[in-house]
């Protein structure tokens, strides 16, 4: 990198986790029920191929595709590799191949895992292989356990049209997804926030248009230059303009109304967020003064209360608004 | 000033990128970004203020952070306003955004950045996020497996073998020696590369690429701008990108049709074009630089991945940008008249770039205006 660390970094583990609910079109819906259903269908494509995983539009000329078809079992592989350490949410706990399978009667093949257990010397391009069906199937790709070998000869199965009809047809998949990071503030908010452990806002200048961030992001976004210099803010600051909250939060243990505000510290080139107490919520004016009010082992104001001084005047933070 | 193909002239007049390393975890995107910024506009002499267009290419997924992208353009000055936008996808489509906002004479100038901070996660399970949600998603087949997959119907087609793919591997990281900002650089030999386990069979540790933080920026200038901008521009003489079916088992994965056909349309294979001197590959994986190798016509008279390629860092959102800018650059040293630049998206090189690259009197009819 460009620049020499310059503290202990920073880091926290950060799960991401989405769960997409997606509807399907009809070709699709069609195959997964025939999964949950032991049945592998289909898709006719203009140039008369096979598309098992079929698709609802051609690959080759986009056009919407329906006549639907059963093919094979079995079928046999068309390449493979071999993976010895399973991640989670992989088909197999133990290692496997992963395979693309022509099923017989298809013309193009489907991405699955192969349980080979006698390991990657069992497992060749031109192998015949057979689905192993999971137990509880619900209308999903993993209704398909895996493949397993399969000693029958590479068979001439034709194709059979199929209506593609079903009791209580699958409409739509909840596609659970999970992601690990380890998330690192970076420098600049690696400052920030070690300065708010003893209780002090550190902020950057800029050194072009001097502009002083509070919390800092390493960049002034008007100059596009890095703000190396640190400059502690406060603690006293000015409510700049507020709003008063009467809707309870959840899991939020705080009396409504209750005023949530901006406050420009001293010293800040723009205002931060925070909750005012210690006055009537109503008493609560722009120009206000107050300072930061903590809690034992608090690791950011608590919330900010009066300070006693008069008003500041409009012109010393308007910029601010 | 229009070319010969009846266009404005375009050229990349300006590149820049980090010293590419495995976690660049003391900084925070912006903070990684910034300095490749400054480098680039600094080479010109441009200010953030005085640049028409700005196109960045990233993804969210690489670490985790909602609309880092946003965060990102702190590092440009983007208040008040700028003329901005972003693709979410790898530095060399948001170069491609750029290049036709530059022919559509709605800029003159504009500054294409990407980077990725891949370390913040797992690459290869991140990338099993691009995949289609309903046949291939569930499965969560990592990146490494899928391009193992590729790299087996390769070796049953007899288009190559484990020995020329260990050789594309200490290649590259031979030839990143020369690279300062390469994150891998030397390799043992090919008979003891060969002697390593397998990582995904039949893929060996040398045959992927290493996990990559880094990032990389690139000026492009119309006409007499770019003349005036650097002494010898990288003319783009053409730029096309295709993509193919998004299953993998409905594609031939032996051969790139798209790659082909955006080097057709990008004029790689014009009639009397001369070969390309050096060529910078995207194929994070040894046996994808074969397919590509082939779908772009390449003999030996081209020297692949000079620069050591996406074998010798691969910092995923720019690593496509690093090859558009790492042969735009031999062509402004002097050292190419003519480069092809390529880069890919998706699994198993399922979407695919092409820009060719020319210095003052290179192309087909030998002259310019
Ligand atoms: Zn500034």
């Amino acid at each position: 990198m460009n620049a020499a660390p310059s503290h202990k970094v920073l880091s926290a583990p950060l799960v991401v986790e989405f769960p997409f609910t997606r509807s399907l079109g009809p070709v699709q819906s069609a195959f997964l029920t025939g999964l949950r259903e032991r049945t592998v269908l289909g898709v006719k494509a203009s140039d008369g191929r096979t598309l098992v995983p079929p698709t609802e539009y051609d690959p080759v000329t986009a056009e919407e595709l329906r006549d639907l078809v059963e093919v094979g079992r079995t079928g046999t592989v068309t390449t493979w590799s071999w993976n010895d350490r399973p991640r989670r949410g992989q088909p197999l706990r133990h290692p496997f191949a992963w395979v693309l399978v022509r099923l017989d009667g298809a013309d193009t093949a489907l991405l699955h895992a192969l349980d080979a257990p006698e390991g990657p010397q069992a497992v060749n391009t031109g192998m015949r292989v057979r689905i192993r069906w999971a137990e509880h199937r619900s209308g999903a790709i993993t209704d398909i356990a895996c493949f397993e070998p399969d000693d029958s000869v590479p068979s001439t199965h034709r194709a059979q049209p199929h209506p593609g009809e079903f009791a209580d047809p699958v409409t739509g998949i909840v596609a659970e997804a999970r992601l690990d990071y380890t998330y690192t503030p970076g420098r600049a908010q690696t400052r920030y926030l070690d300065a708010l452990t003893t209780r002090r806002t550190l902020g950057e200048r800029c050194p072009r248009c001097h502009k002083v961030y509070v919390p800092p992001r390493g960049a002034c976004p008007t100059c596009g230059v890095p703000t190396g210099e640190q400059v502690e803010v406060g603690p006293r600051g000015t409510v700049t303009t507020f709003c008063v909250v009467n809707i309870k939060a959840k899991g939020l243990d705080i009396e409504v109304p209750y005023v949530y505000a901006h406050i420009a510290l001293d010293g800040a080139g723009l205002a931060l967020h925070g909750r005012i107490a210690g006055i009537p919520y109503d008493q609560v004016r722009m120009g206000l003064r107050v300072e930061p009010v903590w809690t034992e082992g608090g690791r950011y104001p608590d919330h900010y209360r009066p300070t006693g001084e008069p008003d500041a005047d409009y012109e010393t933070y308007k910029e601010l608004l | 000033m229009t070319s010969r193909a009846g266009r404005r002239e375009v050229a990349v007049v300006a590149f820049a990128q980090t010293e590419h390393v495995r976690a660049a975890d003391n900084l925070s995107e912006v903070e990684m970004l910034m300095p490749v910024l400054r480098e680039v506009l600094d080479s010109t002499g441009l200010a953030a203020g005085q640049i028409d267009f700005t196109c960045s290419g990233s993804c969210d997924y690489l670490a985790g952070r909602a609309f880092s992208f946003t965060m990102a353009l702190d590092g440009v000055g983007a208040w008040p306003p700028i003329s901005e936008s972003h693709v979410e996808m790898d530095g060399a489509w948001a170069l491609h955004e750029a290049w036709v906002k530059i022919l559509t004479g709605e800029a003159e100038t504009a500054l294409v950045y990407s980077y990725g901070e891949s370390s913040a996660g797992d690459l290869p399970e991140v990338l099993t996020r691009q995949l289609d949600p309903y046949y291939l998603g569930p499965l969560w087949p990592d990146s490494v497996s899928l391009a193992a997959l590729q790299a087996r119907a390769l070796l049953d087609a007899g288009e190559t073998d484990e020995r020329e793919l260990a050789g594309i591997a200490a290649r590259s990281r031979k030839a990143a020696e020369d690279n300062p900002h390469a994150q891998l650089s030397g390799s043992p030999g090919v008979d003891t590369l060969l002697e390593s386990d397998y990582l995904a069979r039949p893929l060996r540790p040398h045959d992927v690429p290493p996990v990559t933080d880094g990032a990389a920026a690139v000026v492009l200038a119309a006409g007499d701008t770019a003349r005036r901008l650097t002494r010898r521009p990288a003319w783009i003489s053409g730029m096309d990108h295709r993509i193919e079916a998004h299953s993998p088992g409905v594609r031939d994965l032996t051969d790139s049709p798209s790659t082909r056909l955006a080097a057709e349309r990008a004029g790689l294979f014009d009639a009397g074009s001369p070969p390309p001197e050096v060529a910078e590959l995207h194929a994070p994986f040894t046996a994808q630089e074969v397919v590509l190798r082939k779908a772009l016509r390449l003999d030996r008279s081209t020297a692949v991945n000079p620069s050591g390629g996406p074998l010798a860092a691969n910092p995923v959102m720019a690593a496509g940008l690093v090859r558009i800018g790492e042969a735009a650059a031999r062509v402004s040293r002097g050292e190419a008249r003519r480069a092809v630049a390529h880069a890919t998206s998706g699994p198993c090189l399922q979407q695919n770039l092409v820009a060719v690259l020319e210095s003052d009197g290179a192309g087909a009819e030998g002259e310019r205006p």
